[in-house]
């Protein structure tokens, strides 16, 4: 995707410009993936003779593809459209780390069938922001340290920022019990209420 | 000398790629034709398959295979498959014989073309078993204990004495004896361990969810008999790992076998439910504190009898007692690990394995001991000060408690504290305050780095090191940029890979003492290079000084009794044909190691509000200070500390992987049911470092930092529920019920 197609989640297409964190930072060299997943397909037909035909529109893109009714939302966007932001923790929704938006609401994708979001507007954190184009939130989390080892980091980002909208954003409590339906074992729960306080004080979204 | 870069709160490299979904963990690793595998698990503890029949899930559509034991291939190298030298070799089922030693062991494999596919077949293998009465686990068992051939850490005696026990306690004026109990806990890193495995001939690629690609490169080699050179371990970004992915389990040999089975790339992506048994849990305890004391106070003799449980087919003795050692003064002491045996998956360390229970009940002692003398807990703690490791009989490298006490007391507000149990409420509300003390010993094994400093001055770091969370790429990046005085910026990191220089497991919290130690020493190293070009560069400014008596600030290299003279290395290199300068270090211990004790300190407070009605317990407050060495960044160092003190809330107050004891089997294998904080469990952590210099510990100057949280808060926390409802619970998890109980 192009930074052209990372708008805000509200779906009032205000698209976040550049807000670079100031602080220094290295370079990270990782080894390659062995083949990028960019060079593979984009959609992968799905085998089975239960599939069916259905369009879903996922971050201001529309895919047409088969999907078995069997396959999760999450599942179709990781293994078939190369959306891997959003992770799978538990698979029961009991971990919020696959938390997505579903026409602006919060919703946790392992729990949700692909075949049934025809025609509803996904948002995951690949439309969040970009590298280039980050959502407050995003450079908040960063500035605040509001994660450690990143895994939970795509579905508290999500709920963050739908709080932000919703307005449960108006004591640290407020914030923690809007919160807790994304689990982070890293505990970095102090530095998510700061980086969600940062924004809600910066007035950004609201 | 300012310590430049170091120590400040610098952003995560990998931070944007964190927070925009553009990390790539093993679990999004995508490959042409690659196939997905599922494990079927046993539903028994104890006996043999009397049959496994895969024929319906066969003809499911997409299966490509059902491994089992009737038809997997033996490994060439399965006979290695003994208890490991370290906690990292583990004994593993890999679908090689009908035996099943515990609940949710793996027995089966399904390999299809999808992930639906392969969950469908799976479900489909039916199984019948051969049954037989699982040895329960703590506290149920009462098979005979046995003396563990050894603990985890090398270094750590089974068994310790010293002085004389029994003459101390028979002298003491006043005595205390109790025993505490801690539950099973299973680490459950949100990222489930996850190993995309490709073959390529006989060399082999795993993108893996590991704390340790190269003691998986090494294990996985051996049971295929392959040299390890042809196996890569890739560990880009780790979910977490906490212990639960430093052990080589059987996930990443299953992918390996599936993908050599099937002939195409495979992904194992074990299930949250698949992670409570095959990767390790911390074993329950038992422990048993005496205490023989003065009436003012002071320890005459202490003892920690410490029982652990571990599985039928593998040896991890927990060991609970080791800091009971080190952290008090008391002359006549002993310190003892026994083990029993249990139809479970084998245990393993997980954050401050040993130490989190072994402190939850050496504190709680301490605690308990301070109100029976009416002292002060922290002024019981002052007068037993450590000054020397009694154990090892050596001095500590250094060692700043007292501070620690001392700062994080008046920050908590100790002294608005009334002595009393049961003094201090809100309304219906009891408030409660308690403290204890935290220690973890300063890990460093040997690690290798290479450095390259180019004409340009940017430099590129090479080092194998993964990063599970902890800022580990982050850290090596500013320990390199620290060494030249330059930007990080102006670092290029290259790691996450066994084809980059060799590095420990990140566990231990040891990768910054050993890792990093490596990257300082590989910067001399270079460093080292360029004094010599200059001081045979007739060009240069520099020309004929001694090595000794140049130093490199800023990227420019000088004269120190004549800081003008000198020119920038990008100059020197320049002059010099422009060629990079390059050095690779193998870094590890020497004998400061024999001559010193080292550990990081800290002190930890806690309060609670508990609902006298409900039992309800609350943390509202939680203040720390440590002192860990040289910290090299402030922003990851402080989240690590957070990290390990909200693990305490949560082995305080929620973790508990529940066995029933007829079956075995583990009755709250989801994250639904094994309760871990949620954002709304944790209050505000204020948790800070002290200055502390250690220049003898390690080239790096840093201790270990990523489990000392744990250690102090469990206690603090079950301490201050005592003080606030005169209610001493020795059990783990401390639960509303047990608040609530007349019997406790």
């Amino acid at each position: 995707m192009t930074d052209n197609d990372n708008y805000m989640v509200d779906g009032a297409g205000r698209r976040w410009f550049l807000k670079q964190s100031t602080a220094l930072a290295g370079t990270l060299l990782l080894p390659p993936l062995a083949t990028p997943s960019s060079a593979l397909p984009g959609t992968v037909p799905a085998a089975s003779s239960t599939a069916r035909p259905i369009t879903l529109r996922v971050n201001r893109k529309t895919y047409k593809l088969t999907a078995e009714p069997r396959e999760t939302l999450l599942d179709l966007m990781r293994n078939r459209l190369n959306l891997t932001g959003s992770k799978k923790g538990c698979d029961h929704g009991q971990c919020g780390a696959c938390t997505v938006h579903i026409d602006g609401r919060r919703a946790y994708s392992c729990l949700t069938l692909a075949v049934m979001q025809q025609g509803r507007d996904i948002t995951t954190i690949e439309g969040l922001g970009t590298e280039s184009a980050l959502h407050p939130l995003q450079a908040a989390f960063i500035e605040h340290d509001g994660f450690q080892c990143g895994f939970c980091t795509p579905g508290q980002l999500m709920a963050g920022a739908a709080l932000l909208r919703e307005g449960h954003t108006g004591s640290a409590d407020e914030i923690r019990e809007w919160m807790s339906g994304n689990i982070c074992r890293c505990g970095a729960y102090p530095g998510i209420v700061a980086a969600i306080q940062s924004v809600k004080k910066g007035g950004t979204p609201g | 000398m300012e310590p430049k870069l170091i120590g400040d709160p610098v952003d995560r490299i990998d931070g944007k790629q964190k927070v925009t979904g553009g990390a790539h963990y093993a679990g999004d690793i995508k490959q042409p034709e690659m196939a997905y595998a599922v494990l079927v698990m046993s539903t028994i503890a104890n006996g043999t398959i009397r049959d496994i029949d895969t024929a319906d899930a066969e003809k499911l559509p997409g299966v490509l295979a059902i491994m089992t034991h009737k038809n997997t291939p033996r490994l060439p190298g399965y006979d290695a498959n003994k208890p490991g030298a370290t906690a990292l070799g583990r004994v593993l089922h890999l679908l090689h014989d009908d035996r099943v030693d515990y609940s949710n062991q793996p027995i089966a494999m399904a390999i299809a073309d999808s992930f639906e596919h392969a969950v469908d077949a799976a479900n489909h293998v039916r199984v019948t078993y051969q049954a037989k009465t699982p040895a329960p686990g703590l506290p149920t068992s009462k098979a005979e204990p046995f003396r563990p051939q050894k603990l985890p850490r090398p270094d750590d005696p089974v068994d310790t004495q010293r002085g004389d026990l029994n003459k101390a306690m028979a002298a003491a004026e006043v005595s205390f004896k109790q025993t505490y109990h801690t539950p099973t806990q299973v680490h459950n890193a949100l990222e489930p361990h996850t190993s995309v495995a490709i073959w390529e001939g006989k060399q082999l690629t795993i993108y893996q969810a590991t704390q340790g690609i190269f003691p998986s490169r090494e294990r996985i080699a051996e049971y295929f008999a392959l040299p390890p050179e042809n196996v890569r371990v890739i560990a880009q970004f780790v979910g977490g790992g906490f212990g639960s992915k430093g052990p080589v389990w059987a996930d990443g040999v299953l992918a390996a076998m599936a993908a050599q089975y099937v002939k195409r790339p495979v992904k194992l992506e074990l299930r949250r439910s698949d992670m409570f048994g095959m990767v390790g849990s911390r074993s329950a305890t038992s422990q048993q504190l005496d205490i023989g004391a003065s009436r003012s106070g002071d320890f005459l003799g202490m003892a920690h009898r410490s029982l652990n449980q571990t599985s039928v087919f593998d040896d991890f003795s927990e060991p609970a007692g080791i800091l009971t050692r080190v952290l008090y003064k008391c002359p006549n002491q002993e310190v003892t690990h026994r083990s029993i045996r249990a139809n479970i998956g084998s245990p393993s360390p997980m954050r401050a394995p040993g130490e989190a229970p072994g402190m939850f009940a050496l504190e709680s002692a301490i605690d308990e001991l301070a109100y029976q003398l009416n002292m002060d807990p922290i002024a019981l703690r002052l007068k037993n000060y450590a000054e020397t490791d009694q154990q090892k009989e050596l001095p500590f490298s250094s060692k700043s408690l007292r501070e620690c006490y001392q700062q994080a007391a008046d920050r908590f507000g100790w002294s608005k504290r009334l002595a009393a149990p049961r003094s201090m409420r809100d309304g219906n509300i009891l408030i409660g305050m308690g403290m204890a003390s935290a220690i973890y010993p300063t890990i460093r094994d040997e690690a290798s780095a290479k450095i390259k400093l180019n004409a340009d001055g940017t430099v590129l770091l090479s080092i194998g090191t993964q990063d599970i969370g902890t800022g580990s790429y982050t850290a090596m990046t500013q320990l390199a940029a620290d060494a030249f005085g330059i930007s990080p910026d102006r670092v290029t990191l290259r790691a996450g890979d066994t084809r980059q220089p060799k590095t420990p497991v990140s566990g231990g919290s040891r990768t910054t003492a050993s890792a990093g130690s490596a990257v300082v020493q590989a910067a001399e190293a270079v460093i080292l290079k360029a004094k010599q070009l200059a001081l045979n560069d007739l060009k240069s400014p520099l020309n004929g000084q001694k090595e000794s008596d140049m130093a490199v600030e800023k990227g420019r290299l000088f004269l120190k009794s004549d800081p003008k003279k000198g020119e920038a290395l990008t100059a020197l290199l320049k002059r010099n044909g422009g060629n990079a300068l390059e050095a690779s270090t193998s870094s590890k211990s020497g004998e400061e190691k024999e001559k010193y004790s080292m550990y990081a300190h800290g002190a930890q407070f806690a309060e609670v509000r508990i609902d006298e009605a409900l039992g309800e317990i609350r943390v509202s407050k939680l203040t720390g200070a440590y002192a860990a060495g040289r910290i090299v960044n402030a922003k990851t160092a402080h989240s690590q500390l957070v990290g390990g003190i909200v693990w305490g809330v949560s082995m305080a107050l929620l973790e508990h992987a529940i066995h029933d004891p007829r079956t075995n089997r583990i009755m709250n294998a989801n994250l639904a049911e094994y309760h871990v904080p949620v954002n709304a469990d944790i209050p505000d952590i204020d948790a800070f470092f002290i200055d502390e210099k250690d220049e003898i510990v390690n080239p790096a100057g840093v201790k270990g930092i990523g489990e000392i949280g744990i250690t102090g808060s469990v206690a603090a926390i079950a301490n201050a529920i005592y003080h606030a409802t005169g209610k001493r619970i020795r059990e783990l998890p401390i639960t509303p019920d047990k608040i609530l109980s007349f019997t406790a």
